[in-house]
């Protein structure tokens, strides 16, 4: 098993580890609960180290990311992220992920850990189709890079203490190359305005061998405003919340964006179209039949990937893609794949818990949407 | 991760079992809440239930997943932890202290085929390898 620089510090730190993507990863510290609330009202950290880097440079690196990924890579500033989707032939999401333009020559491709190799190798394979190595070179950098998410409403007071800019300068999805002061040290990180959770935050990639030390630092400076190390559970249960897919869960190589109600990352008419088009435009003509929707319950009745779900007259409609209770809301929530019919918010389906239907209603995503602010 | 009372029987499921007189106490150990994580519901047989060895008597559903309970001994439930069932983060905070059920044991003799503490705390590790 993998293990991401940080391993020690979370063996050090309490953290129970667990096997994700290959890679040895703390599941929780103390209470996945705690950890949740703390992002919600405070700030959490998360080692992210785990996902893929993977740099498109050259003359035509732009283009050759818009034409790996759905959204318009092309018409984003220098300094922006943007998110998106891969696609196969058949309107399949090959993974999600978020492209990084430094300038239309460079631009870093951050994806799932648990999906690595196989984008690497298909990114490689479609973007050779159409450039030579001395118009795009793609690399697989993941190993020069660690990562880690500081989330939550004190994330940026927090950061701006040994951060080389002004944060407030730095807007959503919005990143920069800076320096992070450490003691007497300055230690080169890219930080960006984004995340998974549902709240304000960043990300900051930087060199394994910085990772540990950013991380005291953070937690020393970030303790008294409630900052603490959270686990891939609260990761999951705040992605949940805020409506987030789960590649792997709600999304993969047999759905599409159109189905995961991820139209608004899919740009028809931007300059280099994006591979799958013609699959995905075949779909779009034909209707789809179902769709991704959040699904919230009763009492203690939690929905899990996997289970089934029914209408009134017992037919079969859909299956759960993830749940579970929702820390912050206190209710059990879900996300799902329905037949169309049933997709409209208000709808009211069954699901199969342990061989009993169960009633669930389909409800607007995201459950969590934060107050204001970014 | 707790010490392993010297005083219960362990099943690889990793639930224990106190002999108490005629009856016994069932629960889950350290180990198995520590890999539930944060426990938000428990579902338990009533009393008048049979319960049968290695086989499914109830469910904890935790914020990460749900597990299924594996009975330790066959038998009559005759008692359940409404406690336990109304505030089931209990299980989190002491496991060896919060019993689910408690059964009358069709044969007495099934308690000596679960693990005592030794042998369990060597079985957690061989697991951990």
């Amino acid at each position: 098993m993998k293990k991401t620089p940080l391993y020690d510090l979370h063996v050090a730190l309490g953290g129970q580890m667990v096997e994700f993507a290959g890679y040895s990863m703390p599941v929780r510290y103390s209470s996945e609960k705690i950890e949740h609330m703390a992002v919600r009202s405070a700030a959490g950290l998360f080692d992210v180290s785990h996902m893929g880097e993977i740099f498109l440079t050259g003359p035509k690196a732009c283009d050759a990311a818009d034409l790996v990924m759905t959204n318009d890579v092309g018409k984003a500033d220098q300094g922006q992220a943007v998110y998106g989707v891969m696609l196969n032939d058949k309107a399949g999401i090959v993974d999600d992920i978020v492209a990084y333009k430094f300038a239309s020559d460079k631009i870093l491709l951050c994806v799932n850990a648990s999906n690595r190799e196989k984008d690497f190798a298909w990114i490689k394979k479609i973007v050779r189709e159409v450039y030579s190595e001395n118009e795009v070179l793609v690399e697989d950098l993941s190993d020069e890079y660690a990562q880690i998410a500081l989330q939550g409403p004190k994330a940026a007071s927090i950061l701006s203490e040994i951060v080389s800019h002004d944060l407030a300068a730095i807007g959503k999805f919005r990143f920069f190359e800076g320096d992070l002061k450490v003691g007497e040290s300055n230690l080169k990180a890219i930080v960006a305005r984004t995340g998974y959770t549902g709240e304000d935050g960043f990300e900051i990639f930087l060199a394994p061998r910085d990772a540990t030390v950013v991380w005291n630092e953070l937690l020393k400076r970030g303790s008294s405003l409630g900052l603490i190390s959270c686990g891939l559970s609260a990761r999951d249960t705040l992605r949940l919340e805020a409506g987030m897919c789960l590649y792997g869960n709600d999304i993969d190589d047999a759905t599409s964006p159109l189905e995961a109600g991820l139209s608004w990352v899919v740009k028809w008419d931007k300059k280099v179209p994006f591979y799958g088009r013609a699959g995905l435009a075949l779909q779009k003509e034909r209707g789809i039949s179902r769709k991704l929707v959040g699904i919230t319950l009763s009492d203690r009745n939690i929905a899990r990937a996997g289970y089934e779900i029914s209408d009134d007259d017992g037919n079969v409609v859909g299956k759960v893609t993830s749940g579970t209770i929702s820390p912050f809301l206190g209710i059990p929530i879900a996300m799902a794949y329905v037949k169309k019919p049933f997709a409209e918010v208000g709808s009211k389906v069954y699901v199969d818990i342990r061989r009993n239907k169960i009633e669930a209603v389909v409800t607007k995503l995201p459950f969590y949407k934060r107050a204001q602010g970014l | 991760m707790e010490k392993i009372p010297a005083n219960l029987r362990y099943s690889k499921e990793h639930e224990w079992a106190l002999a108490e007189g005629d009856i016994v106490k069932i629960g889950i150990t350290d180990h198995a809440q520590s890999q539930l994580g944060d426990v938000v519901f428990i579902e338990l047989p009533e009393a008048g239930k049979e319960i049968h060895r290695e086989k499914v008597f109830g469910v904890v559903e935790s914020v990460k997943a749900v597990s299924d309970l594996f009975a330790p001994v066959s038998g009559e439930v005759i008692a359940v932890n409404m406690e336990i069932l109304e505030k089931p983060e209990g299980l989190n905070g002491s496991p060896y202290g919060a019993w689910l059920i408690q059964v009358r044991p069709k044969d007495p003799e099934e308690l000596a085929k679960l693990m005592d503490a030794a042998q369990y705390e060597h079985y957690l590790k061989e697991l951990s390898k």
